[in-house]
């Protein structure tokens, strides 16, 4: 939050922090939805002051000795203030609760390693405890190669407790942010009910730059972008950040609504409860 | 140590000598016969040699040995009466992960695997094992079919990735791996997954759920290729061997770390030399891993296989 001035990364024009703050990091000149840092996320969605962070102090180990992991760790700490590059907890969104994660991007690009999967799959268990439905930001770069293949896995532990808390009749709504790829994007992020995505989001399976490389050839204009994806089927609906609070507030009352309604009904009708 | 230029020198001194043994004049066979054991003897010891203690670059050369027995040549040995069914009923029938149902010593099986080609044409046609998303949903369709029966289900795993194309990426590549692992936790029947030669990423993972997961001794199974990790961490893929080293994507480490339930031995030669006998290693393990699995209900089944997944991970928590 220290710089006083950003550049815009798609038209470059420059702006005050203060005022890229106050339009939600949506440059005012063209759109472009700026990533935003993961605790601004969770005040602009939730509740005022109903958010309860969980699993605060997990950090990660170095279980393979990777050159070079235990230092970059230490850097992104430093820098974000975080301890790894998901913010779980519980808060209110219109009143409503839900089990919130927010991946914070400037921590090793949000990469998914055995934190991220842990604290993703003790947040869908906490959840189906409290049968509350789930909201996760995602951000990544797809699994954190630093943890071999311990990374890997943490694809299988947080798809499974996805399923479960899905079983038992639970919403998971996911937002694809900028960028959603690679292991994140292969597991919890498209395994939602309903899938939102941020206006040019770059989500997909393989990065732009590998699938040049294996395909010699160069990507159509707009590919793996939210609008793109959506138009293939791929995504529930493109959400400006101005509208996304709205959105889905609108969507967990209408869940809500429907479990209460049933109840009513089975009540009434049946005598059931 | 294995290296390919060893192992082509030392199949023409085979050849050689098996040549010369059926060539001896008969009054001379006293005297050359204990000179010929002596070079069988030592073929021997040099087959030992090259493949023993490999290195993890060497693993990843003998995992994509092109004459490796694919999923097809294991099911000709080891599933009687195969047949092999196509298409995801979306969109088309992908080549490069086939499926089908057959026989296996007596059990009923759907088995599913990648499946790469012998020759360019047959690769091309194969896309060299790596599957579009029409390969996943087909796999997840016949898992599914494996269900609804009552089938035990078998996974044979070499792939060196998910197909990274415009195609695939359009039509969902991600979404049908996450959807093929989120469902395979559920699935009610028996699942046994073997690593058969390369485990790439997620293209593996999306085949990779199981009660109990194998690998063979000359197999690796990686979140990301060595080529790859050195290309994106020191921007240079011939740094492959140090990627290969720091990943370890080797069996034993990875049994170590709760990943796999066991390690199926290859021939010592290799499964490429000798396809027949890496086959019978595998039955061998099947059977017995078939049958403690049908002692479970199939509630605590699916409760063994979240909780198998739910434990791996490192972290520090305080």
């Amino acid at each position: 939050m220290a710089n006083l001035f950003i550049k815009c990364p798609n038209c470059g024009t420059t702006h005050f922090q203060k005022i890229l703050a106050k339009s939600l990091y949506v440059c005012p000149d063209c759109n472009f939805h700026h990533r935003m840092h993961a605790w601004s996320r969770i005040h602009i969605t939730v509740d005022k002051n109903t958010f309860k962070e969980i699993d605060k102090k997990m950090k990660s180990a170095d279980p393979l000795g990777f050159p070079t992991y235990e230092d970059r760790l230490k850097k992104a700490m430093k820098e974000t203030g975080e301890n790894e590059a998901v913010i779980c907890g519980e808060a209110t969104i219109e009143k409503i609760p839900v089990a919130l994660f927010v991946m914070e991007t400037r921590f090793i690009m949000a990469s998914m390693g055995s934190v991220v999967g842990e604290k993703i799959t003790r947040l869908f268990e906490y959840a189906l405890e409290k049968k509350i439905p789930v909201v996760g930001f995602c951000a990544s770069g797809g699994a954190r190669m630093q943890e071999g293949i311990l990374s890997l896995m943490q694809m299988a532990k947080t798809s499974a407790a996805v399923k479960k808390h899905s079983d038992a009749g639970l919403l998971y709504i996911p937002v694809l942010c900028h960028p959603t790829t690679g292991g994140v994007t292969a597991s919890f992020a498209y395994l939602g009910d309903i899938i939102i995505a941020e206006p040019k989001a770059l989500i997909g399976f393989a990065g732009p730059r590998v699938i040049e490389q294996t395909i010699n050839q160069k990507l159509p204009e707009g590919f793996q972008r939210a609008e793109f994806l959506l138009e293939h089927g791929m995504l529930d609906k493109v959400v400006p950040r101005s509208m996304m609070r709205e959105t889905l507030a609108n969507i967990l009352k209408i869940h809500q609504l429907s479990n209460k309604v049933k109840k009513k009904y089975r009540i009434e009708q049946y005598g059931l409860k | 140590m294995y290296k390919k230029e060893i192992e082509e020198q030392l199949k023409e001194l085979q050849h050689k000598l098996s040549n010369l043994k059926s060539n001896i004049p008969n009054d001379d066979v006293i005297r050359i016969n204990p000179l010929i054991k002596e070079l069988e003897e030592n073929a021997v010891k040099l087959k030992t040699e090259l493949y023993s203690k490999l290195t993890p670059t060497e693993r990843v050369q003998l995992a994509r040995h092109p004459k490796r027995p694919t999923t097809l040549d294991y099911i000709k040995y080891l599933i009687k009466d195969f047949i092999q069914f196509h298409g995801d009923r979306r969109h088309l029938n992908d080549h490069a992960i086939i499926g089908g149902v057959g026989i296996f010593e007596g059990i009923p099986v759907t088995v599913i695997g990648h499946q790469k080609g012998r020759g360019t044409k047959d690769n091309i046609k194969r896309n060299f094992g790596s599957a579009h998303p029409e390969g996943y949903r087909k796999a997840l369709r016949l898992m599914k079919q494996a269900e609804k029966f009552n089938r035990p289900i078998l996974l044979f795993i070499d792939t060196p990735a998910a197909y990274p194309g415009i195609g695939a990426e359009e039509r969902g590549q991600a979404e049908a791996i996450a959807f093929n692992i989120y469902e395979m936790f559920t699935l009610k029947t028996q699942m046994i997954s073997i690593i058969t030669g390369e485990g790439g990423s997620g293209g593996a993972l999306g085949l990779g759920i199981a009660d109990r997961v194998f690998m063979l001794t000359n197999t690796f199974y990686s979140v990301i290729p060595p080529e790859g990790c050195a290309s994106i961490l020191w921007k240079d893929a011939r740094r492959s061997d140090e990627a290969a080293k720091a990943l370890k994507i080797d069996p034993e480490i990875i049994l170590q770390f709760g990943v796999i339930d066991d390690i199926i031995d290859e021939p010592q030669c290799g499964a490429h030399e000798d396809h027949e006998n890496a086959a019978n290693q595998i039955r061998k393990k099947l059977l017995v891993t078939l049958e403690e699995l049908f002692q479970y209900s199939i509630e605590d089944l699916l409760e063994q296989r979240y909780n198998k997944y739910r434990k791996i991970g490192q972290f520090r928590e305080n």
